[in-house]
């Protein structure tokens, strides 16, 4: 693993956890069916809140606070994973973004669980305890839709299509885990291809930064909620 | 130095005790102190420090809690020095036999071991999990999600009653 300051090992992160926990509450209210509603608005609002640990954690380093973090900076200063930025998909894709984020994410997870570092163990361990849930929601989706004859092509073709997205969400040395992990529950061999790494970003994330500080950017300095 | 030269009469069980008496905001049959949510509490001074474990890390009631518990320390006559742990030690094995009782008397079925090991789907449709209102374990996962973070939605098959379950974690 290329050697990164603590800031930006947890900002990677936390940037991934914030936009995708927007993304995934884009279906509050219109999610296909009531239970789906309630999964990925409750989805959204652990990852927001593990955005916001690890964000106060980077502003106690840093000397600055969690919303400056979240909502000031730049497009270019975001570190997030493309996987992330994009909005939201119709089911077979969201499904297939949904499972492919919390596979890699495991397995990144799983890393920085064993850092020597106690501060980046011990919230990974913890954010860790609440993942088991999104991993056990987005394995039972993807069974699901494997299972049906007219879903399991078009996961297929979301999974194809979403693959260089997966492989940008890890560090080179942890990408081969994905593989394996991926082919082993899918029966097959995924392609290779190039990951689109971090530092690249989505047209859409211009967007969702827009929407997402539209109040932070409105409200008068100083004001209290 | 300190010129008042007056040394506060509160012991760590006082602070025990006056953290024992908040309600959890969203489940309020149960306390922080049962929710197992407080790790440590010193005393320095005229200060009261105390180490606070959030349960699910996007809950809401976050502030709450820690509003509701610098200001029944203030009633105690100190100053509040409340600090948010962001670490692994918190888990639902931390919520005190008494809190599962009074979970469970208020219709949530309290979280399994976490001893049990990590939760599984196979774990969370097949488990012998007890329905909060008549006992029987034939119940069924309607769904990992609900209402707020630390809530599973099932239904029990004997009598016909949806019930939310506490997530092990």
């Amino acid at each position: 693993m290329p050697e990164r300051s603590k800031a930006d090992l947890l900002l990677a992160l936390a940037d991934d956890e914030l936009l995708l926990g927007w993304r995934n509450s884009e279906w509050t209210g219109i999610a296909p069916f009531l239970e789906e509603d309630v999964a990925f608005s409750s989805i959204a609002q652990n990852e927001i809140g593990h955005a916001r640990a690890l964000y106060e954690l980077v502003a106690r380093e840093l000397g600055t606070d969690a919303d400056a973090l979240a909502f000031d900076r730049s497009l270019d200063e975001y570190r997030s994973a493309p996987l992330v930025e994009l909005r939201r998909l119709e089911w077979a894709r969201t499904i297939a973004r949904h499972w492919l984020y919390e596979t890699a994410d495991a397995i990144r997870l799983e890393a920085l669980k064993a850092s020597d570092d106690s501060e980046i163990a011990g919230i990974a361990a913890k954010i860790d305890r609440e993942e088991v849930y999104h991993r056990i929601h987005a394995e039972m989706w993807v069974d699901r839709l494997l299972a049906s004859e007219e879903a399991r092509p078009r996961l297929d073709e979301a999974l194809e299509e979403l693959w260089p997205y997966a492989l940008g969400v890890l560090d080179d040395d942890l990408r081969p885990e994905l593989v394996r992990r991926v082919e082993a529950k899918l029966g097959r061999e995924m392609p290779h291809v190039e990951p689109v790494p971090r530092g690249h970003h989505e047209a859409e994330l211009a967007e969702l930064l827009d929407e997402m500080t539209m109040v932070r950017r409105s409200a008068p300095a100083g004001a209290r909620w | 130095m300190s010129g008042a030269g007056y040394t506060l009469e509160l012991s760590p069980e006082d602070v025990w005790r006056a953290l024992a008496e908040i309600p959890d905001p969203e489940i309020p049959v149960i306390s922080l102190v049962d929710l197992g949510v407080v790790k440590d509490v010193r005393i320095e001074d005229d200060r009261v420090h105390v180490d606070f474990t959030p349960t699910f890390m996007g809950c809401p009631a976050l502030e709450t809690m820690r509003a509701q518990m610098e200001e029944a320390i203030r009633g105690l006559g100190a100053e509040p020095d409340v600090e948010v742990v962001l670490d692994d030690s918190w888990s639902t094995d931390r919520i005190s036999a008494e809190g599962r009782e009074k979970l469970r008397a208020a219709g949530f079925a309290p979280p399994a071991p976490r001893s049990a090991g990590t939760p599984t789907l196979i774990q969370l449709e097949r488990g012998p999990f007890r329905c909060p209102w008549c006992g029987s374990t034939d119940t069924r996962l309607d769904n990992v999600f609900g209402p707020t973070p630390c809530r599973s939605l099932r239904y029990c098959n004997a009598c016909r009653q949806p019930f939310e379950q506490f997530k092990t974690i």
